[in-house]
């Protein structure tokens, strides 16, 4: 990386080429500036996503600070910290903060472990001509529609459905609608976000660690804790943001294969019409834990290699 | 050094941030009042007197199937006649929820919805729907009078919308799995149910009103009057009733999808529905009957209402009295599965037999059905000496009992 | 890398088990997609082929597949842009906040999306109005465009780590102007992952629904929207398989072309 202010630096009387006309005239003052060209990169990024986006977030938590007329539900800009009251000190909050946040890890570890084998194929042991395909497999299910994959789940697990009639003869049936229904379905529907930055990860390693590591008399185990590990962790971490963060924010599959189970997703939106500060209050509760999740995240050098 | 930096920029993005969130942020329009008999009081809005030139468009907000117009199933087409006839292109949302239709009505850009009664109240409390008048609907005067000034699409004898449809929340089971025969809500309110785990329950804070409405006969002591208007204690009773039945039910229900595939399946035995899931399952074979149970039910009956920041009104009007014609009404009626509000519709049903199995017009029947109402604080059974518990706090007490 | 045969076996079980597990729900769809039965349901009812011809005369679905096209490609254009632009900025210079910025990147995709989409609804209420604009699609592309950024961010920025910038600075040493050595070098260079980018972007933004769902103006139904509002209709819930079973066939094509353009490097796109 460069040290600050300096860009790349071109070399005086080297900018020339036959530039002629306001373009290249343009592009040639540009040039000379680093300072100047920074800002018209960032200019327009920093207008949307830190203005626009931060912005309408913060506009959001701030309303968690006010509070609703209960005879119309309109906002009423009155300043009080009633909403986080109420969200930390009423327990069915707490359940389904933690409920939440343990069905988004575990659907981040099914998901790593289940992906890990596929990832691994596809990079590195797979015929070269057959990666890109191998690929191109994994993707395809994320154009189809996730209320559809939902659905299609919520036979395979309904009750004497496909998953059922499939272990019948081993004696045993499905978990039925539920938590278990919910992380299996959760973890299918962001597996690919997994795969790809493994397969990523994996497919960058360089080939002479790996022989290193064999000549080195490590066995196909101990090649892959000692070096293949270590060095893919950044993509696994990586594939994890998306994991974990979509499970932690998702309402919709939980109602399609939740049986009665909710999580945070469904009390952020129940409250949204009717008493939008609480629900601003209660939805601090997942950004929260997301962005303590990147900054943990980060220290791993993740966000790098997402 | 690298981390203080960070932190700077950090603190400084923030600044910007919330200079920005000052300046732009929530809404509050005008609003309705209590006055000191304790009544609602609306904000004062006159009803359209005449109609005026219509403005060729209307955008209106809708339950998935009120507005069709021919593009999911070419047989269910009453969009195209309408805008051939008056020339107002119509626009819809559909709305999942109850509560997306209140905050799509909120934003001012629709200009009539097709409110349930858990919507209504709420939308004519905040000042979101204009009274009606119902001169300017020709076929108002055919509508059911059961369904004409009720406490859900009327404020003091002003109607705020226009009858649109109409049904009952059922008591379906399993033939094969439930026996005996259900006859009381009872079956789905057992603290030690046979049916453990295959319950089914409607997934909306409104579901509190089932059981009021069961607590209204098992407990008189409560003296509930009405099944949507309840005080401290007697919501806290219908909330300890969900409670314990939380433990049986398998899953609850919102669209009518999940419904049918439960019942179908066998995962869910026994539990509240829609006379139209009712006849969707039977027709898939299904082993399913439904009964309306010795204590009555609950019961929807949505309403057409307009915006009070209408761009359209001309426009809504003349929907408002073509979806209630009686052709129409019929045709809507019998596509969505629920008794039409006009009761010349029954004249032209596709099916003669429609408006018996939905008892439309079967006043006996409805008598016992408790439509939705938005619970607000002025108690709708008229006390005035205690307040009762509005829909924000039903909406928490459903998230409580969910668990 | 060199394994052993038990080590090979073993991997390529659980490979072949994992993918089975992919497709088996997207075989399910297009069985339902035959299905007699008007609900979902196990086993199938009997077959039809009346679903395919009733989707194929649903006008609605086409128009909904339309808007959803044209969200995608709005979405992926802005967010190609302004990606694009980030990732220059955050791999080419130091500046300051440069760690926050490629922090604040990620967010939109990393804080749920009924999060985003009620922050974003609030704000076009309180902004859009004084400027005499509703919502639609404009700002449907808005809200896809926000969390589609970090996906361009992700590829060009991949991209640029590898490819570092004494390539320019050798072009231009052989006399090549900067416009001249950006077209002829670097552009060239992350070319296929700007088009990556672009196509996973499009991706999200043609399956999303949460943020749509706040956004969206009267009348702008994207097809996930319009497959959310066909499931709760009485009728046309096999339809919905249908057009889920086209679209898992369809999406083969842009799946395939994006490996192709990335397969040069064989690292295959970052989401």
């Amino acid at each position: 990386m460069r040290p600050a202010g300096a860009g790349p630096v071109g070399r005086p009387g080297a900018g020339g080429g036959p530039g002629r006309g306001p373009v290249r005239a343009f592009v040639r003052a540009l040039h000379r500036r680093p300072r100047l060209r920074l800002t018209l990169l960032l200019s327009a990024p920093l207008a949307w996503l830190v203005v626009a986006y931060l912005g309408a977030l913060a506009a959001l938590f701030l309303s968690a600070f006010w509070t609703t007329d209960p005879f119309t539900s309109d906002v009423v800009r009155t300043w009080t910290t009633a909403n986080f009251r109420e969200v930390l000190t009423t327990s069915v909050y707490w359940h389904v903060a933690l409920r939440t946040l343990g069905t988004a890890l575990a659907v981040t570890a099914v998901d790593i472990v289940v992906a890990f084998p596929i990832a691994f194929w596809t990079a590195r042991v797979a015929a070269a001509r057959h990666r890109n395909l191998l690929v191109v497999a994994v993707l395809t299910p994320l154009w189809a529609s996730y209320l559809v994959k939902a659905y299609a789940w919520r036979i395979i697990l309904s009750a004497g459905g496909p998953l059922d009639w499939a272990l019948k003869p081993l004696g045993l049936s499905g978990p039925g609608y539920g938590l278990p229904a919910m992380i299996t379905v959760l973890a299918y529907l962001w597996l690919p976000y997994m795969i790809l930055p493994i397969h990523a990860g994996l497919a960058n390693l360089p080939e002479d660690v790996l022989e290193a590591a064999a000549d080195l008399g490590a066995r196909s185990w101990r090649t892959f804790r000692s070096v293949v590990l270590p060095m893919v962790l950044p993509s696994v971490a990586a594939g994890s943001v998306f994991t974990f963060s979509l499970s932690l924010g998702d309402y919709i599959a939980v109602q399609i294969v939740g049986g009665k189970t909710q999580l945070i997703g469904n009390v952020v939106y129940s409250d949204i019409t009717l008493d939008l500060p609480l629900a601003a209050a209660l939805g601090t509760v997942p950004v929260a834990v997301v962005v303590l999740y990147l900054l943990a995240i980060r220290r791993t050098g993740a966000l790098d290699s997402l | 050094m690298r981390a203080t930096r960070h932190l700077a920029a950090t603190a400084a993005a923030l600044t910007a941030v919330l200079a920005l969130a000052t300046a732009c942020g929530g809404s509050s329009g005008g609003s309705g009042s209590v006055g000191s008999d304790g009544k609602l009081h609306p904000p004062k809005m006159t009803a359209q007197r005449t109609l005026g030139p219509r403005e060729g468009a209307v955008n209106l907000v809708a339950w998935a199937g009120y507005v069709e117009d021919g593009s999911d199933d070419p047989k269910a087409d009453w969009v195209h006649p309408f805008e051939q006839q008056t020339g107002c292109t119509v626009h819809v949302k559909i709305a999942g929820t109850s509560d997306d239709m209140v905050s799509l009505m909120k934003t001012g850009q629709y200009d009539a919805v097709s409110a349930s009664g858990d919507a209504s109240l709420r939308l004519i409390a905040a000042g979101d729907a204009a009274p009606v008048n119902t001169d300017l609907v020709p076929n108002y005067k055919d509508v059911f009078d059961g369904l004409k000034l009720q406490a859900w699409n009327s404020v003091g004898g002003v109607a705020y919308g226009i009858p649109h449809g109409y049904g009952a929340n059922l008591l379906m089971y399993r033939t094969d799995k439930v026996s005996p025969a259900p006859t009381s809500w009872g079956a789905v309110f057992a603290k030690d149910s046979p049916y453990k785990g295959h319950i089914t329950a409607y997934d909306s804070p409104i579901y509190l009103a089932d059981a009021a409405l069961y607590l209204m006969r098992t407990r008189p002591e409560l003296g509930i009057k009405n099944p949507y208007a309840l005080d401290q204690k007697q919501f806290d009773a219908a909330v300890a009733l969900l409670r314990q039945q939380n433990a049986n039910i398998g899953e609850y229900w919102s669209d009518y999808l999940k419904e049918v595939s439960a019942f179908k399946s066998g995962d869910s035995v026994l539990g509240t529905t829609w006379q139209v899931i009712v006849n969707t399952a039977q027709s898939e074979k299904a082993p399913v009957k439904a009964v309306l149970p010795s204590e009555g039910a609950t019961g929807w009956s949505d309403t057409w209402m307009l915006s009070a920041k209408a761009k359209h009104p001309n426009c809504a009007y003349a929907w408002l009295n073509w979806i209630v014609s009686p052709q129409v009404n019929a045709q809507v009626a019998e596509y969505f599965g629920e008794a039409p509000a006009n009761r010349l519709a029954c004249d032209h049903t596709v099916d003669k037999g429609f408006c018996a199995a939905y008892h439309a017009g079967d006043s006996a029947y409805y008598r016992r059905v408790w439509f939705w109402t938005t619970p607000i604080p002025q108690c709708v059974d008229g006390r005035k000496d205690v307040t009762c518990v509005p829909y924000a706090k039903w909406v928490q007490a459903w998230t409580s009992i969910k668990g | 890398m060199r394994l052993s045969r038990t080590a090979r076996i073993l991997l390529r079980s659980a490979a072949a088990l994992g993918l089975a597990v992919i497709y088996l729900p997207l075989l399910l769809v297009l069985v339902d997609s035959v299905n007699a039965d008007r609900s979902f349901g196990w086993p199938p009812g009997g077959v039809t082929g009346r679903w395919w011809a009733d989707a194929w005369h649903s006008a609605g679905a086409r128009s909904a597949l339309w808007v959803s096209v044209r969200a995608g490609l709005g979405a992926t254009a802005v967010a190609l842009v302004l990606g694009t632009l980030v990732a220059f900025a955050v791999q080419r210079y130091a500046f300051f906040g440069r760690q926050t910025l490629s922090f604040v990147v990620v967010l939109p995709i990393a804080l749920p999306g009924v999060v985003t989409g009620i922050a974003l609804n609030s704000a076009f209420r309180s902004v859009l109005p004084p400027l005499g604009l509703g919502f639609g699609l404009l700002t449907v592309i808005i809200g896809h465009a926000t969390f589609c950024v970090v996906i361009v961010f992700n590829n060009v920025v991949a991209r640029l780590r590898r490819v570092s910038g004494s390539y320019e600075e050798a072009a231009m040493d052989l006399g090549a102007g900067p416009f001249q050595a950006f077209r002829d070098v670097t552009w060239p260079l992350v070319r296929s992952a700007v088009a990556v980018g672009g196509l996973l972007a499009f991706a999200l933004s043609f399956d999303e629904i949460v943020v749509t769902t706040f956004t969206a103006g009267a009348g702008v139904q994207t097809l996930p929207v319009w497959i959310f509002g066909n499931l709760a209709r009485p009728q046309q819930a096999p339809v919905v398989n249908v057009v889920a079973a086209v679209l898992v066939l369809l999406s083969v094509i842009p799946v395939y072309a994006a490996q192709r353009l990335s397969g040069d490097t064989a690292a295959g796109g970052r989401i």
